[in-house]
Formats: C-alpha cells, structure tokens, sequence
C-alpha cells in the first residue's frame, strides 16, 4: 500500500471511466465480433470434384478442362466454373494447373498469343509462363503458377482437388 | 502520451474553447437526481439520444450482411441472425433498440409536455422534437420492412395502405412509397433501404443537432 492519497475527485474519475468503458465495451464488442466473423470463421477442405473428361483425352499437351461444382457463398449458393489445364508429366504423374495468374489474377491462357508457342499467356500485363507453370524471368509474374490436387477414379475420370502451390517447378 | 497528444493539437487548433461548449456546462440542481431523485425524468432525453447511437452503430454493423433485395433479403438476414457470430445479438441491438427509442422519446415528450418546458422561449425547441418525433416513426416504418418476412410485408401492405386512404393524393403517396401502383415488391424494399438507411438518418442527425444546439442557447427549463 502506497501512501499516495486518492482525492475523492480521482476515485470518482476512475471509477466512472471504467464503469463507462466496460459498458461501452460491452455494447462494442458483439458489433466488432460480428464485423470480423468472415477473418475468423475457418475455411472448410475442400472435396475432390470429378470434371467428367476421361484419363483417355489427356496427352502430354495441356489440355483446358472446365468442371463446375457447387459454391456456397454466405445466403447463395450457385454453380461455379473453374478451368484448370491438364497434361500428363511424361512420368505417369497429371499436372493440372490453375490458369490464375500470379501476378495479379487475370486469366491465363495455352498459347493465348501466337508469338509465344508453347507458352502460358496472361493478356492483362504480357505475363508468361512455361508449361510447367514456371513464371518466364521478365515478365510480370513472380511465381509459377499453383496447381489443382489431381486424380483418377475408379472408372477412369479425371477428379481435382484443392488449389496448391506448384510443385513440379524446381527451386 | 494522450496529454501530448492533446497539448499538441491544442497548440495549433485551440480545441479547448471547442471542448468547453460541448461538455462543460452547468447541470441545474433541480434537474440532478443526485439531489432529488425524481429528477431521473430528466434523464429520458439523453437515454433517447443514447439508444439512437446504439441503432446508428448496430445499424451500420447490420449492412455488412444485409441485401435490400426480394431475393436475397429474407435470407441474408436468416444468415446473419444464424450463422454470423453475435449476429443474434446485433440484430437483438437494433430490433428492441428500435422499441426502445420510440418508448424514451414518448417518456422524455411527457417530462417535457408536464413541466411546461416547451413554454416560450422554446416553443421552436418542441417542433423540432415533434418533427424528430416523426422522423423515428418512418424509421420504424420503413425499418420494419427490410427483413422480408410475412409479418413485414403485411405490416408495411397495410401502412401502404393507410397512407393511400389520404384524400385526393392518396394513389400517388402509394405509388410514391411502393415505387409501383400495385406491387409491393422489388422497388419497395429498395426504397424504403434507401430511406431507412441514407435520408431519415440524415434528417434525424440535422434535427438532432438543431435540437442540442437549441438547448445550449436557452438552457435547461428551470424547476417546476
């Protein structure tokens, strides 16, 4: 116990302020907890879906596969479709990559621009990758780009899974 | 740290005159329950402006989530009521919220109206609490609609409805409130967002300042 006195004018100021401060925190905090909810709740795995093209139609050429699965995002829910370019690695591995570009989201395409041959191209800012999904040094993208989690069922359909970094890229 | 910070701002703007006309003022003994307990009637203004604050906050958390369409609105609320954490309780703020302000403002316009506070020179004082008082009302109306459930609907058709027995203009009122001459649908709850959330607001927070800037002018009514 210290000396100091409390002059009754203190022990009134802190007191009031803490009694109004846990009120004000109380009526705060289920408005600030309900505003971040979205950066809190945890993302849910997601499933294989199967894209309905058989292991027979992939090559060693990327081929574009589009496959649609069900979104739930917040009160709608809606069919989505996502495309994913497929190839078989040579070594009986399927490599399916996801044609979002890595710089800035844009769309990439299979030798999207005729001076670029067996490349990936992005048209929003000249961005090229190889096949591999190596990011071509000096143009925009800074990473190769990310795969989906590829297999085949039981009857020989190819099903993708979660988006996951490029692991086919060395380095 | 936080004197600092004053000190420095108040170096260059001079805020502490500003500080003074907001917060410092007298608080008459005969309006103190400190002194007589009954002067808790006192209070029923400042716990109006209180719970309008409450609604204002828990208003604006509310549209993070909600959609003003047919679509969407009834099930964007389901989802913020259900799945949102504390979404129940938000919407608990702003749904006993919206009672509650009507309930304080009526008990402040009785203090009032009893202690012959809108006696001259504030007669202007109590039209704008008046016009205040109508404002919450069509808050309260227009609010009413926006989850889109059964009872909003019929409650806001026959609102509609009584609005539209007014002599003369009666159709256009309807026409102008539903935003279609027989529909009350899509238009109607984009409007009746448009108006709970943007002009009844604005409107509410001019009258608002009015009415505490008048009060600062001409003082607390002395006692009875």
């Amino acid at each position: 116990m210290s000396n100091q006195r409390v002059s009754r004018r203190q022990f009134l100021n802190y007191t009031l302020t803490g009694v109004g401060g846990f009120m004000a925190a109380g009526m705060l905090m289920p408005m600030v907890r309900f505003a971040i909810d979205p950066v809190l709740t945890a993302k849910a795995g997601g499933d294989f879906i199967s894209t309905g093209t058989s292991e027979d139609e992939l090559s060693e050429e990327p081929l574009r596969v589009d496959f649609t699965f069900e979104q739930v995002d917040a009160w709608y829910t809606s069919d989505v479709t996502q495309t994913a370019w497929v190839f078989l690695d040579g070594d009986g591995g399927i490599v399916a990559l996801n044609p979002t570009c890595k710089h800035l989201g844009c769309t990439v395409n299979w030798e999207g621009r005729e001076s670029d041959p067996n490349r990936f191209f992005c048209p929003c800012h000249n961005g090229l990758y190889e096949k591999s999904g190596e990011n071509v040094p000096g143009t925009p993208p800074t990473a190769p780009l990310d795969m989906f989690e590829a297999r085949i069922s039981d009857d020989g359909i190819l099903e993708l899974g979660q988006v996951v970094p490029n692991k086919i890229v060395e380095g | 740290m936080l004197n600092k910070i004053y000190d420095w701002v108040d170096e260059r703007l001079d805020i502490t005159p500003m500080w003074r006309d907001i917060a410092d003022h007298e608080v008459p003994e005969h309006v103190n329950p400190a002194h007589h307990f009954s002067a808790f009637v006192y209070c029923f203004g400042g716990l109006t402006f209180f719970v309008t604050v409450i609604q204002i906050l828990s208003g604006m958390f509310l549209t993070m989530y909600y959609v003003p369409d047919i679509e969407n609105a009834w099930r964007s609320v389901y989802y913020l009521q259900n799945e949102v954490a504390f979404g129940v309780i938000v919407r608990g703020m702003h749904h006993w919220g919206a009672s509650l302000v009507i309930v304080m403002l009526f008990l402040h316009t009785l203090r009032v109206f009893f202690t012959g506070a809108y006696k001259k020179p504030r007669e202007l004082n109590w039209v704008v609490g008046v016009l205040i008082f109508f404002v919450m009302l069509g808050l309260g109306f227009t609010g009413y609609l926006l989850p889109w459930d059964m009872k909003a609907l019929f409650a806001t058709k026959v609102g509609i409805e009584i609005a539209a027995s007014t002599p003369l203009i009666g159709e256009q009122i309807r026409t102008l409130l539903a935003g279609d001459a027989n529909i009350l649908g899509a238009q109607t709850l984009t409007r009746f967002f448009a108006i709970h959330v943007f002009f009844l607001p604005g409107a509410l927070l001019g009258l608002m300042a009015a009415h505490f800037i008048m009060i600062r002018k001409q003082g607390i009514s002395g006692p009875l």
